[in-house]
């Protein structure tokens, strides 16, 4: 048998060598960890949860259920606080981590999947105004249009198209998304949450 | 119930000054995130004295 090794054997070493299981599920925190500015990330996770399963069940059973029912108005209004909050804890994260410079330390690539995430959370909450089907989308819609056209993306997105705008909000972004924010927080967990500025060093 | 429930059937209620335009709702909320940001930085956080959290 070579002594090259296998490739399973090079991903599963380079694996555990860079996700050791102590960074990424500690049991541990720095004391300066011991704020109320450091919970909204981890809040802004909750909300993301909450959506997702609300978002599940009022795709499962469709705008006719959502209008018309009293359970179904009760979901449509989970998932509308649901996003109200998940913006506020994102909002207030967002400024916790800019006002400490958390892109310290080699933290850039953990900036910017946050930034990154917060422009398809952006993208993510219009497709959803888009897919309400009621007067408030329609409107949304046909003065979205105008906006698309004059940048010249008109004719890969189109707002009128509620179809298009059902499938992007329920299959691509909460994908893209997901996908995002695991990538996000397995960068804070192997880099560490950035310690203040006040501390001195950025490890 | 009626008491606590909120008319949403009109136009929204907009603030205007110069090229500044916001609805009444939007800046209500601008106003509460504010306020959660200034108290999270300032409020205690509980803290375990013995600093054992395992």
């Amino acid at each position: 048998m070579s002594s090259k090794k296998m490739w399973t054997t090079r991903v599963r070493e380079s694996t555990l060598e860079k996700f050791e299981p102590e960074d990424l599920l500690p049991d541990r925190q720095p004391a300066y960890v011991a704020s109320w500015i450091y919970i909204f990330g981890v809040a802004t996770i909750a909300a993301f949860v909450m959506l997702v399963i609300s978002g599940l069940i009022l795709t499962f059973e469709g705008p006719a259920w959502w209008h018309t029912s009293s359970i179904g108005h009760f979901f449509n209004s989970i998932h509308l606080w649901s996003v109200e909050l998940f913006f506020v804890f994102m909002v207030v994260h967002l400024w916790g981590k800019f006002w400490m410079a958390a892109w310290r330390g080699r933290r850039w690539m953990t900036w910017i999947t946050g930034v990154i995430s917060f422009f398809a959370s952006i993208v993510t909450g219009f497709t959803g105004y888009l897919i309400q089907t009621n007067f408030d989308s329609q409107w949304i819609a046909t003065q979205a249009k105008d906006s698309f056209n004059s940048v010249g993306i008109g004719a890969y997105f189109n707002a009128l198209n509620t179809g298009q705008a059902m499938l992007i909000h329920v299959s691509l972004l909460p994908l893209a998304l997901g996908g995002l924010v695991v990538w996000h927080v397995i960068l804070v967990r192997r880099k560490g949450v950035v310690p203040p500025i006040e501390a001195g060093g950025s490890e | 119930m009626n008491l606590l429930s909120i008319d949403l059937n009109h136009p929204a209620h907009y603030l205007t000054a110069g090229p500044i335009s916001v609805s009444y709702g939007n800046l209500v909320m601008i106003g509460l995130v504010i306020v959660l940001f200034v108290v999270a930085l300032v409020l205690p956080f509980p803290s375990h004295d013995d600093d054992e959290r395992s």
